[in-house]
């Protein structure tokens, strides 16, 4: 019985300290979600004569992924991508973040294209608007180009399968 | 090591490591802005650097992470004070973007409440049993009196150790 409080305090303790353990402190909230896509106008990379802007973003269900060749995480999740834009289940669009314009056509030339078009980032400006701060990210974005969802890290089998693939029917049977 | 070629060649191929490496850093050059258009200026953006969160590295501010990202956003705030920004426009601009985390003075919300009080109302608790504690050890140490028969017994195992004493 003395034991009794003692014991409670620390159960109650590790119960905590072991839903800590599978949290990923990586996955801030973002403030995005809900609020109309931060509106911008850039180069596109195909065609850096040519802009892309937010309205490019809006009319369908759109994912913009912000990638890069320097980016780890992004080579682990470009398969998926181009399997993701095969199927033609949903438009990438994707935003070339802080890279080398040569390097992410070669990237795309060598490993697929799997997105309709990328707007080219240099220097990080639309990434900052997008409070962008680990690559790779993606947005859901609805057919208002209001953000939805926002996946950080490589967009993985069991992410697309359970998380993404289902909010964008979601988004659709709503007419979003 | 011993033929004087091989030393030369060794020293050439190290010289180029450097160079090498002097351009690789002189690249990634942290953003320190050196050019400030008065004290005041530079003194807030020291403040605002050191509240501000980097978010690549989560534990460290903005000040500190040489993280690229914190470097960028060294690069705003310095832009928007020389811009003629205040303090909270520059905090709204971050908070905009990366939401209440990346500042190290959360607001006080409702969904911050907890952060607030949260300290304060454990150290209350941790206070009050305490006191019950100390009260309860204090009760069960305090002298019980001696009833009748004990008093009896006590005073009769006095005097026989007085008796037995040897006399001095």
């Amino acid at each position: 019985m003395r034991f009794a409080m003692p014991l409670v305090v620390v159960v109650a303790l590790l119960g905590l300290l072991l839903v800590g353990l599978f949290l990923n402190p990586r996955e801030v909230p973002s403030p995005f979600i809900g609020k109309a896509a931060p509106a911008f106008s850039i180069p596109r990379l195909e065609d850096p004569a040519r802009t892309l802007s937010r309205d490019d973003l809006t009319g369908q269900v759109t994912l913009l992924n912000v990638w890069a060749t320097w980016c780890v995480g992004c080579r682990q999740e470009h398969p998926l991508l181009v399997e993701i834009a095969r199927s033609g289940e949903v438009p990438i669009v994707g935003l070339n973040y802080k890279d080398q314009a040569n390097d992410a056509r070669a990237w795309l030339d060598r490993l697929g294209n799997p997105y309709v078009t990328n707007g080219f980032d240099p220097d990080g400006r639309v990434g900052l608007d997008y409070g962008v701060y680990g690559l790779p990210e993606t947005f859901v974005i609805d057919r208002d180009g209001v953000i939805v969802h926002k996946h950080i890290g490589a967009v993985t089998p069991d992410a697309w399968e359970n998380e993404i693939r289902p909010l964008i029917a979601k988004l659709r049977t709503e007419g979003r | 090591m011993s033929n004087p070629r091989g030393a030369i060649r060794a020293l050439v191929v190290a010289a180029a490591l450097v160079a090498a490496n002097l351009v690789g850093v002189a690249e990634a050059t942290p953003f320190d802005p050196k050019a400030f258009s008065s004290p005041e200026h530079e003194a807030r953006y020291r403040t605002l650097i050191e509240e501000l969160r980097c978010l690549v590295c989560q534990n460290q501010n903005i000040a500190d992470s040489d993280a690229e990202l914190a470097s960028d956003l060294r690069r705003e705030v310095h832009r928007m004070i020389e811009e003629g920004a205040t303090n909270d426009d520059v905090v709204d601009f971050m908070v905009v973007r990366y939401g209440d985390f990346v500042r190290y003075r959360p607001p006080l919300r409702a969904s911050t409440i907890a952060l607030w009080v949260g300290p304060f109302v454990l150290a209350a608790i941790g206070i009050v049993l305490l006191f019950t504690q100390l009260r309860r050890r204090r009760q069960a140490t305090a002298e019980a009196p001696l009833d009748a028969r004990e008093r009896a017994r006590l005073a009769a195992l006095l005097d026989g150790d007085r008796e037995e004493r040897p006399s001095a």
